[in-house]
C-alpha cells in the first residue's frame, strides 16, 4: 500500500535561495501605505514645529506624548489584527473595565495573603484572563452563530459595561495599595524622570503584534481570512480557529490597557475606556488597515495612534482654539484614508 | 478486492431538504485519469467537495487507498494526498504569490513560526521549473490579484503540484484560458498520469475531457447516469448520450 505523502516534505532542495537586490522603487511600491503615513506624521510633524516651536523642541511635551497615547495605542495594535481578519471589535472599551473589575474581585479573594505585592500580581492576571476570555465570547458568537461581528460587539459593548455597573454598584474605587507594589513602576513609573513605562508597554505590544502577524502561521491566516475568507476555508485554513484568537488577542490586550490606565490614576472608575473607542478605532484606519480584511500594518497602526494622539495638544499649543480639534481630526482622518486607498490601487 | 486509491460508496447529501447527491458509487483507480461530465446543477462540485474535505457526506462512506476515512477535513484530505485546484481557484488576491503557494500549509517551525526564505525559494523554484513565468510582474513577492487569468491558473496547478499529490481533483480548469494555456493545461493532465498519479478531471466543454480522461463518469441531477471507457466510445457518440441525459435523464 502507498503511503500518503506528507505534504510539507517537498521535493529537492533548493540550491540556491531567492534574493533580490535592492531596488528603492519596489521598496517604495510595496510598503507605499506604510511610507504614506510616515509622510503624514513627518509632514505634521514639521508643521507644529513650525507653527509652535517653543513647545515642540522642547522635550516635555514628547514626555506627555508617551504618557497619554498608549492608553489606547495599545488596544489599536491587536485591534489591527481584527480589522486585517475583516471583523470589527467595539466592546473593547468595555472590556478595559471588566478586566479591571476581575482585578478588584481577585485583590480582594487574595487579601489574606497578606502580601500586596503577590495579591496586586494575581489581580493583574486575573484581569487580563478576564479581557481573553471575553474576546474568546466576541468570537464563538461571531464563528459559531454567525452574526457579524460589528453587530455581536455593539452589543457585547453595552453587556459588559452593564456587567461593570452592576457588579461595583456603579462606584468608583481608589488602588491607593498599588503603589506599593513593584507593579505600579514596572507598568506606569517613569524612567530616568521621562520615558514612561508605558512607553515601553506598547513597543513590546506592538514587536508582539507585529511577530505574530509576519513572522507566524496565525498571521499569515489572519491576512488570509480577511483577504477571502472562502478560498481560505477550501484550502484547509481553520478560519474559526483564527478569528477567535484574534478576538481573544484584543481582549486580553484591552484588558492590560485597563490595568495600565487606572495604575496611573491609582483609581478605578466605571466608565473608564468609554472615551477611547474612536481615537483607537481612527488609529487603526489612519495607518492604513483597509476595512476590506486582507491589509494592514502594526507600524502604520503605531504611527496612527501618535497623530491623533498629538493633535489635541498640537492644536492649543499652536495657539487656536480648541473648537478646532475636532475639525482637524476630521480633516487629517479623511484625508489619509483617501491617500491609502489611492495607494492601494497603484500598489503592485 | 480492487484496489483503488479513492472509492465512494453509497454517498448522499442534503443540503436541508434539498438532495444534492443521491447514492453516489465513484471509483478512482491507480494512475487513472477520471472525466466527470454532467450539466450545471448535476452535483459535480459537491461531489468533489466531498473528496476533499469540505462537505461533509450525509450518509455513505469514503475510502482511500482501501482503507475507511470518518470525518474527512481539508487538512486530513491533503494529508492524505488529495490536492485540488478549485473552479473559483481559492487564491487570497491581495497577498503574494509565495502566500498563496503555500495558503493553508505554511511552511513553519513547531511552534509555528514562519519558514519565509524557504518558502520564497520554494516559490522560485517552482516559477521557473513548472510554472514557465515569463512576465516580469510576476514574482514571489508580487501580489496574486495582478496577474492574468492563466498565470492565476498556473498558481492554482503548480500549488497542487508542489504538494505531490497523489490525486489531483480539476474543477473547471480551462475556465477562463486561452487557447494556448488550454493545451499547456492538457499536458500537464497527461503528466499527471505519467508521474504515475490520479487525476478527477471536471470541464464543461467535452472534448477537453474526451482528450485526456481514460474514462469517464456522467453525473445527472444528483447520480450517476453511467459511465464509458473513452477508448471504447466516439466523441460524438458521447455528445449524444449527454444530450440525451440532460433532457430525458436517462442515457438510451
Amino acid at each position: 500500500m502507498n503511503t500518503p505523502t506528507n505534504g510539507t516534505s517537498p521535493a529537492p532542495a533548493v540550491t540556491q535561495h531567492y534574493k533580490v537586490p535592492f531596488n528603492i522603487r519596489r521598496f517604495a511600491r510595496q510598503n507605499s501605505s506604510q511610507l504614506g503615513i510616515l509622510g503624514v506624521f513627518l509632514g505634521l510633524w514639521l508643521v507644529f514645529i513650525i507653527a509652535a516651536p517653543n513647545t515642540f523642541l522642547s522635550p516635555q511635551i514628547y514626555s506627555a506624548f508617551m504618557t497619554s497615547t498608549p492608553f489606547f495605542a495599545i488596544m489599536a495594535i491587536p485591534l489591527t489584527v481584527i480589522v486585517i481578519a475583516k471583523e470589527m471589535d467595539l466592546s473593547f472599551p468595555s472590556i478595559t473595565a471588566m478586566g479591571m473589575v476581575g482585578f478588584w474581585f481577585a485583590y480582594n479573594a487574595t487579601a489574606f495573603i497578606g502580601n500586596t505585592t503577590v495579591s496586586v500580581g494575581l489581580a493583574i492576571l486575573a484581569a487580563l484572563i478576564v479581557g481573553t476570555i471575553i474576546g474568546w465570547i466576541n468570537g464563538i458568537i461571531v464563528v459559531k452563530v454567525g452574526i457579524p461581528s460589528l453587530v455581536v460587539t455593539i452589543g457585547t459593548q453595552f453587556f459588559w459595561r452593564g456587567a461593570v455597573l452592576v457588579l461595583t454598584n456603579g462606584k468608583n474605587f481608589p488602588l491607593e495599595y498599588i503603589k506599593s507594589t513593584i507593579w505600579y513602576p514596572l507598568l506606569v513609573g517613569k524612567i530616568g524622570g521621562f520615558l514612561p513605562a508605558q512607553m515601553i508597554w506598547l513597543v513590546i505590544v506592538s514587536i508582539l503584534v507585529w511577530v505574530l502577524l509576519n513572522r507566524h502561521r496565525f498571521g499569515a491566516h489572519v491576512y488570509l481570512v480577511g483577504d477571502n475568507i472562502n478560498s481560505a476555508e477550501l484550502m484547509g485554513v481553520d478560519t474559526g480557529r483564527t478569528r477567535i484568537q484574534a478576538f481573544m488577542l484584543v481582549g486580553l490586550f484591552s484588558a492590560f490597557a485597563g490595568v495600565i490606565a487606572s495604575f496611573f490614576v491609582a483609581y478605578f472608575w466605571p466608565n473608564m475606556g468609554s472615551g477611547y473607542l474612536l481615537n483607537t478605532l481612527a488609529a487603526v484606519f489612519l495607518g492604513g488597515t483597509s476595512v476590506f480584511g486582507g491589509v494592514g500594518t502594526v507600524l502604520g497602526t503605531f504611527l496612527g495612534a501618535f497623530i491623533i494622539g498629538s493633535i489635541d495638544a498640537a492644536t492649543v499649543a499652536i495657539g487656536m482654539t480648541g473648537y478646532l480639534t475636532q475639525l482637524i481630526y476630521g480633516f487629517i482622518i479623511v484625508l489619509s484614508v483617501a491617500m491609502h486607498s489611492y495607494l492601494r490601487k497603484r500598489a503592485d | 478486492m480492487e484496489d483503488y486509491r479513492l472509492e465512494l460508496r453509497n454517498v448522499s447529501k442534503y443540503f436541508g431538504e434539498v438532495q444534492a447527491l443521491e447514492d453516489i458509487n465513484f471509483k478512482l483507480g491507480r494512475n487513472e485519469i477520471v472525466g466527470l461530465l454532467g450539466d450545471n446543477g448535476a452535483g459535480k462540485s459537491t461531489l468533489i467537495k466531498i473528496i476533499t474535505g469540505y462537505h461533509q457526506p450525509t450518509s455513505g462512506e469514503i475510502y482511500f487507498n482501501g482503507k475507511k476515512v470518518d470525518n474527512l477535513t481539508v487538512p486530513k484530505a491533503r494529508e492524505l494526498g488529495v490536492e485540488t485546484v478549485y473552479q473559483e481557484r481559492a487564491l487570497a488576491e491581495l497577498q503574494t504569490l509565495w502566500r498563496n503557494i503555500f495558503l493553508g500549509r505554511e511552511l513553519c517551525s513547531s511552534l509555528g513560526f514562519l519558514d519565509i526564505q524557504r518558502m520564497k525559494d520554494e516559490t522560485h523554484r517552482l516559477m521557473n521549473e513548472s510554472m514557465g513565468f515569463t512576465s516580469h510582474a510576476v514574482s514571489p513577492d508580487s501580489r496574486v490579484g495582478k496577474y492574468s487569468g492563466g498565470e492565476k491558473q498556473g498558481v492554482a496547478i503548480v500549488r497542487a503540484l508542489f504538494f505531490e499529490a497523489d490525486i489531483i481533483v480539476l474543477d473547471e480548469p480551462t475556465m477562463g484560458l486561452s487557447l494556448k494555456e488550454t493545451a499547456k493545461l492538457s499536458n500537464f493532465v497527461k503528466g499527471i498520469k505519467q508521474a504515475g498519479k490520479s487525476a478527477i478531471f471536471i470541464d464543461h466543454n467535452i472534448f477537453h475531457v474526451y482528450n485526456v480522461a481514460d474514462r469517464v463518469v456522467v453525473i445527472d441531477r444528483g447520480r450517476v447516469a453511467g459511465e464509458f471507457m473513452t477508448q471504447d466510445i466516439g466523441v460524438n457518440e458521447l455528445m449524444e448520450k449527454m444530450v440525451r441525459v440532460a433532457e430525458t435523464g436517462s442515457l438510451e
